[in-house]
């Protein structure tokens, strides 16, 4: 962002990347998927590198609101100092931060969700998924994050995307407002569960097994290592794999390198 | 008449008890923190009229949803006889109503159609209850005694006021056809029973009438003052609670002023804390008493119908934690009329004073760790789940990111691992302990260039 800045340059939009999306091993290639879908349909878009920070929707979920606030208002005060219009994410945490938390710090913007923005893609015919093929006849269930469901009402948009891909799309016996969360939520990703008599990833997996699916689609990084965790803890993995709605799609439009 | 002078004086004592017993519950929701709800009056009556008129959340459970709408729309249009009820009881006409014809017909045989209709579903709510024993109404630590027999109490009242009723128009039909005068009214069900009184000669069905039209309208008197301390007075408290319910999306917490200050100030020591109005504390960080709560959220404890859709739905509750979001709300109420009023001339929703509180629970008198257990708050997924389900729009997760706050910055209590996430967003801008500088190393090897 700054590079642009100096060259005087305006971004479309601004790609908020998370720290999922930057540090996360398995989820930096939804980063990149989701990067090459930019490249392809030849958006300007920009990242803040290594000016992002925390959204702080952890701290905020813990119950530490003094340093989300801290991490707010210097975010807020970066992407005011870039003039940023429009943001958009594929991490439903920072989707819901930034859209809803950020203006009664002053940070207004435009926030969209990976999702969202995938399906509009599709709808103006920007992404045409021509190798569709591979996907004909597979069996993929979508897990509806809290964050993105619950939490901001967005139900259809990620499910519209998988449509394209000429898929086999089943349900969980809990799907959209009655989804059940995949147990990172609230800060749990960063501590250990509290005592009970079973995991939370474990029960989702299992539902998620139980559609007969071998593609789970995700839109939300911590759902994505959750319900990966469960997998392998039910040695499924050679079996059933996890992904990003992101990844899908790319590798449908032949993106992946 | 003497009667009717007795009946004056009962209605005007039952209306006053009432009265009083409101007025100590509006106390003590006063007890909470004040927070002004007024925005969007419009989109606020839409809600109203479709989530507690329209019983829209019901929806998601067909068969108690049909079985609680017929319970509810009967209460709705057999209270409309309450009119002429109380009416003839003050100067004692006879079915005063009598004169509006065929619309008096047809409400009647409504009425009795619906007291039918609700006597089945009551008896099948005794028998979900108390046979089959539905999970969600009956386990938890927060379904005390006091709990399931309240729901007892009230099923059986409500069967007894239906039946004073029709003993009420099944004498009336009687006398009128013994004295061949013609009855106001039309009774399809007292019709067809009305033969079951055969035997009876003229005084014993006037005594069965006026037991049954007394023992209605009393019956609804008591009913009126004993819901304040039941969970039926969701029927009062779900409009305005509905009203005020959060119109924003589910996923945006509240920001807490106070701190946005302090931060501002450290920031920038030129900056100007605004200074508060005359009397008006500035907010605590987070919530350790029933005080530190909103109005609002102590309105959503004497909303709780009891009902578990939340905790049925509760990730963290059915996977064996201690966390159930309805003892949240209930141990609110409970703390609340321990602090502050209990409403009616007994104390039923004192938990603590009915055996072993069934959380590890401390002596404080407080709601936080007196009531509700760190472990049970840090089990919370925050995933929205109870608010989505509470047919009432209680908002139990509002309740319970409070007392996390005031758990991690008034006392630092945070779990180890929580504390140490902290650190990594202070030190590295990642709740991860990753190094800042590699924040861009998932673009290496990619054709994009760093921008
Ligand atoms: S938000 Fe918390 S209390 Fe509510 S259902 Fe989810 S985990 Fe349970
Ligand atoms: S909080 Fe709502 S869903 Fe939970 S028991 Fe009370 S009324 Fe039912």
């Amino acid at each position: 962002m700054a590079d642009l800045m100096a060259k005087g340059e305006e971004p479309e939009i601004l790609f908020w990347v998370g720290c999922a999306g930057a540090f996360d091993d398995r989820y930096k290639n939804v980063t990149r998927a989701f990067v090459r879908i930019l490249e392809h349909v030849g958006i300007k878009y920009a990242v803040l590198g290594l000016e992002e920070s925390c959204t702080g929707d952890p701290a905020k979920r813990a119950g530490n609101e003094f340093l989300f606030q801290m991490q707010a208002l210097t975010n807020i005060e970066v992407l005011n100092g870039y003039n940023i219009k429009k943001i958009i994410t594929a991490c439903p945490h920072c989707f819901n931060t930034i859209k809803n938390e950020y203006p009664s710090l002053g940070g207004n913007y435009e926030v969209i969700h990976h999702s969202t923005f995938l399906q509009q893609l599709i709808n103006e015919g920007k992404v045409r998924v021509a190798g569709g093929e591979a996907f004909k006849g597979k069996r993929i269930t979508f897990h509806d994050s809290c964050y993105l469901g619950r939490a901001n009402g967005i139900y259809e948009a990620p499910r519209e995307v998988l449509a394209t891909l000429d898929a086999d799309l089943v349900e969980m016996k809990r799907s959209r407002a009655n989804g059940l969360c995949c147990g990172a939520g609230g800060a749990q990703m960063w501590k250990e569960p509290e005592p009970g008599n079973k995991d939370i990833n474990i029960e989702r997996t299992e539902e998620a097994l139980a559609t007969g699916a071998t593609v789970i689609a995700s839109a939300c990084p911590f759902c994505l290592t959750m319900l990966s965790d469960g997998v392998k803890n039910k040695n499924q993995e050679d079996q059933v794999k996890v992904f990003d709605i992101a990844e899908l799609i790319a590798s449908a439009e032949n993106l992946n390198a | 008449m003497l009667s009717n002078f007795i009946f004056l004086i009962i209605t005007v004592l039952a209306v006053g008890l009432f009265i009083w017993q409101i007025k100590k519950i509006r106390r003590n929701i006063k007890l909470g923190r004040e927070k002004k709800i007024n925005n969007n009056a419009s989109e606020r009556l839409n809600k109203l009229l479709l989530v507690a008129f329209g019983q829209q959340k019901m929806f998601k459970r067909p068969w108690p949803a049909i079985l609680h709408g017929v319970v509810y729309v009967g209460f709705v249009v057999i209270n409309i006889e309450l009119l002429e009820i109380i009416t003839d009881g003050i100067f004692g006409t006879h079915r005063v109503l009598g004169f509006l014809g065929p619309v008096y017909s047809a409400l009647m045989a409504i009425n009795e159609i619906l007291a039918f209709l609700v006597i089945i579903a009551c008896v099948i709510f005794l028998i979900r209850r108390n046979i089959t024993k539905v999970p969600r109404l009956t386990r938890g630590p927060e379904m005390r005694a006091w709990s399931k027999l309240d729901a007892n109490v009230i099923l059986i009242t409500e069967i007894v006021l239906m039946l004073a009723l029709f003993a009420f128009n099944i004498a009336d039909l009687k006398l009128a056809a013994i004295s061949n005068e013609e009855l106001a009214g039309s009774f399809p069900i007292s019709n067809w029973l009305v033969n079951g009184l055969n035997t009876f000669n003229v005084s014993a069905l006037e005594a069965v009438r006026s037991v049954g039209w007394w023992f209605h309208i009393l019956g609804i008197f008591a009913f009126l003052n004993y819901l304040p301390s039941s969970k039926h007075f969701h029927i009062i408290m779900a409009f305005p609670n509905v009203y005020y319910s959060k119109l924003e999306p589910k996923g945006k917490f509240t920001t807490n002023e106070s701190i946005t200050h302090e931060i501002k100030a450290m920031l920038d020591p030129s900056y100007l804390v605004p200074t508060l109005p005359e009397g008006v504390e500035p907010q605590k960080f987070g919530a350790k008493d029933v005080e530190d709560l909103t109005w609002k959220q102590l309105l959503d404890a004497y909303t709780c119908t009891e009902c578990g859709r939340c905790t049925d739905v509760c990730p963290a509750n059915f996977t064996g934690k201690l966390l159930s979001p309805r003892k949240i709300i209930m141990d609110t109420r409970d703390r609340m009329e321990e602090k502050g009023e209990h409403p009616a001339i007994f104390r039923p929703n004192h938990y603590k004073e009915q055996g072993e509180p069934r959380v590890k629970v401390t002596e404080e008198k407080t709601l936080l760790r007196g009531y509700v257990t760190p472990e049970e708050l840090w089990a919370c997924t925050t995933c929205n789940a109870c608010v989505e389900a509470c047919p009432v729009n209680i908002d139990q997760l509002s309740s319970i990111m409070e007392m996390r706050r005031f758990l991690v910055l008034e006392e630092s209590a945070a779990p180890t691992a929580l504390n140490a996430m902290f650190t990594n967003i202070e030190n590295n801008g990642a709740p991860w302990a990753f190094s800042p500088s590699d924040r861009l190393n998932w673009a290496d090897n990619l054709f994009v260039n760093v921008k």
